[in-house]
């Protein structure tokens, strides 16, 4: 459905943000991009979704392919018509309009108007608390339920891929499971196909169908998430698992060259 | 008695066409965060193009005002695409200064096509005298203020209710959420900038129409609009339209009541600038910057 082919990332006509990444994310599938902070997830999302305009940076090299037509060069207006969409980290809500606007900006890109009011109900199934605090101020509402509100509005433009940038920051770790069963929910009620980036790794391997590791820009590790939590180095990196028990002075300086493989 | 009365009113339709200009103002603010210097020309080049239609032309009135509101609508979409999208990714001041720029050449345009002399501006509305509570006031005052109350209303639910308002008002909370939404940033600023037009070339023709076509006059109200909107709140839409309405009612009550020598009323409304910059700087209606803890 999508897919990224060796794309180069530069900001500000110099720094290099991406080097070479590639992806793929099948129909209906829920594919996960873990790595780092600074490993390029976000930029990655953004360069899929041409917000990158707005903060100078630019696809050099590589393409984007989203159905079988190059989208890199597009608009962002344009990229969510042809249905995908980006709830951006930190959630982004806006703060001074209330839940229910919220949704309507959500469906700005909608031919269908007559179906809108229908389908802001439909959010509210998914989410009864919004439904609650439908008239209040977004700015005032909790994390969690500015995320359901980011969620709710991605789904108001009816989008073919949905692309979550850190669902679960900054959330009581109760929320975040709600919030990741409602994201499968979504993916196997409505059929969205879902590009999940996080942090949270172990949630993320839980989830998701396909999952990528990133480091430094460019793809190091994938394969299905059963794989991938066998593996030892993410098992270690990513996962927080250790070998309980063994000598830790030797272990330490194998890490490090470990550590440092997966870096270069 | 009846002279309060008739100063209420005057004060009100003065209040009500400084309300007009200030929501075009408001609104820029609002959607691009920049402070227009050339909300005030804007009222020029809509009294004197309609004056050039209507006089030297020889267009019948409602001709003319279509094609000035045309002018307008033109007048934000040039803005927005020779001013506007070059300074993209630039500071806010230098887009402010930028706009200072362009109030100079719209008076430019404006004096080297009819001059600064005041002129006789072809009346459309009808001027003969209603009696209201013992007053007496034109009849082409009172149709000023319902226009303008029918416009503020449009806007007002505009922005509540209809998919553009709401976008536009999303592009302002967060520009680049805004833009994840598929909300063109562009198109959103090129609306913005030909509303606000499209409202102070209502203004000037109002205020042409209820006096006479002086450049200087006209130009004052253009900058009563600050002391208005910093009143009312700089990002307020009925912040504007009290501010609007207070500042209209205290420069009338003022000149009325003051000595006419003092020459207080046309200082009042900077005053009152001053004091409320000092107590309240988010104006009375302005939003206060949302902060989750």
């Amino acid at each position: 459905m999508l897919s990224l082919n060796n794309i180069e990332v530069i900001y500000n006509d110099v720094i290099l943000v991406l080097k070479g990444m590639s992806l793929e994310v099948p129909q209906g599938k829920i594919v996960a991009l873990l790595g780092s902070n600074g490993a390029g997830k976000s930029t990655t999302l953004k360069a899929i979704s041409g917000l990158l305009k707005p903060e100078d940076g630019e696809v050099t090299d590589g393409g984007i392919v989203f159905e079988g037509e190059e989208i890199h060069h597009k608009e962002a207006s344009e990229i969510v018509k042809r249905g995908i969409f980006q709830v951006m980290e930190g959630r982004r809500v806006f703060g001074h309009l209330n839940v229910e606007e919220n949704l309507i900006a959500g469906s700005y890109t909608r031919t269908d108007r007559q179906n809108v009011r229908q389908d802001i109900e439909h959010v509210y199934d998914y989410f009864p608390r919004l439904r609650e605090r439908k008239n209040q101020t977004a700015g005032y509402l909790s994390g969690g339920e500015q995320q359901m509100l980011a969620i709710g509005r991605a789904l108001m433009a009816k989008p073919k891929l949905v692309m979550l940038d850190e669902p679960s920051l900054g959330l009581a770790p109760l929320l975040v499971r709600e919030i990741f069963n409602i994201i499968q929910r979504i993916n196997q009620d409505e059929g969205t196909t879902i590009l999940l980036v996080e942090q949270n790794a172990r949630l993320a391997l839980d989830v998701a169908d396909y999952a990528y590791i990133m480091e430094n820009g460019r793809i190091v590790l994938d394969g299905e998430p059963e794989t991938l939590k066998s593996n030892a180095d993410v098992r270690e990196f990513y996962l927080g698992l250790n070998e309980v028990g063994t000598r830790k002075s030797y272990r330490d300086v194998k890490h490090y060259k470990r550590r440092k493989r997966w870096l270069s | 008695m009846d002279k309060f009365i008739q100063l209420t009113l005057t004060g009100l339709t003065n209040g009500a066409i400084f309300a007009l200009v200030a929501l075009g103002f408001v609104l820029i603010y609002k959607a691009s965060d920049v402070i227009n210097f050339a909300q005030g020309d804007f009222l020029l080049v809509g009294a004197y193009i309609t004056y050039g239609l209507i006089v030297q032309v020889g267009l019948p009135w409602s001709v003319s005002l279509l094609l000035a509101l045309i002018v307008a609508v033109a007048l934000g979409i040039v803005v927005e695409r020779f001013v506007l999208r070059p300074m993209i990714g630039e500071p806010i001041i230098s887009v402010i200064m930028v706009t200072i720029g362009l109030s100079s050449l719209l008076r430019a345009i404006v004096t080297s096509f009819w001059g600064t002399m005041g002129r006789q501006f072809p009346k459309f509305l009808p001027t003969q005298p209603v009696e209201i509570a013992g007053a007496t006031v034109p009849a082409d005052r009172l149709i000023a203020m319902g226009v303008v109350a029918v416009l503020l209303v449009i806007f007002s639910v505009f922005f509540r209710r209809s998919r553009e308002g709401i976008a536009m008002r999303a592009t302002a909370d967060d520009q680049q959420a805004a833009l994840s939404m598929g909300i063109s940033v562009q198109k959103i600023f090129a609306m913005a900038w030909s509303i606000a037009a499209v409202t102070a070339v209502l203004a000037g023709i109002i205020v042409a129409n209820i006096t006479e076509l002086s450049f200087f006059a006209i130009s004052a109200i253009g900058l009563h609009v600050f002391p208005v909107v910093i009143l009312g709140g700089l990002d307020s839409i009925p912040g504007a339209i009290i501010g609007g309405v207070i500042i209209g009612l205290l420069q009338t009550f003022v000149a009325g009541y003051t000595p006419s020598q003092l020459a207080l009323s046309s200082v009042i409304p900077f005053i009152v600038l001053i004091i409320i910059l000092m107590v309240k700087p988010y104006g009375l209606f302005g939003e206060e910057r949302i902060e989750r803890v």
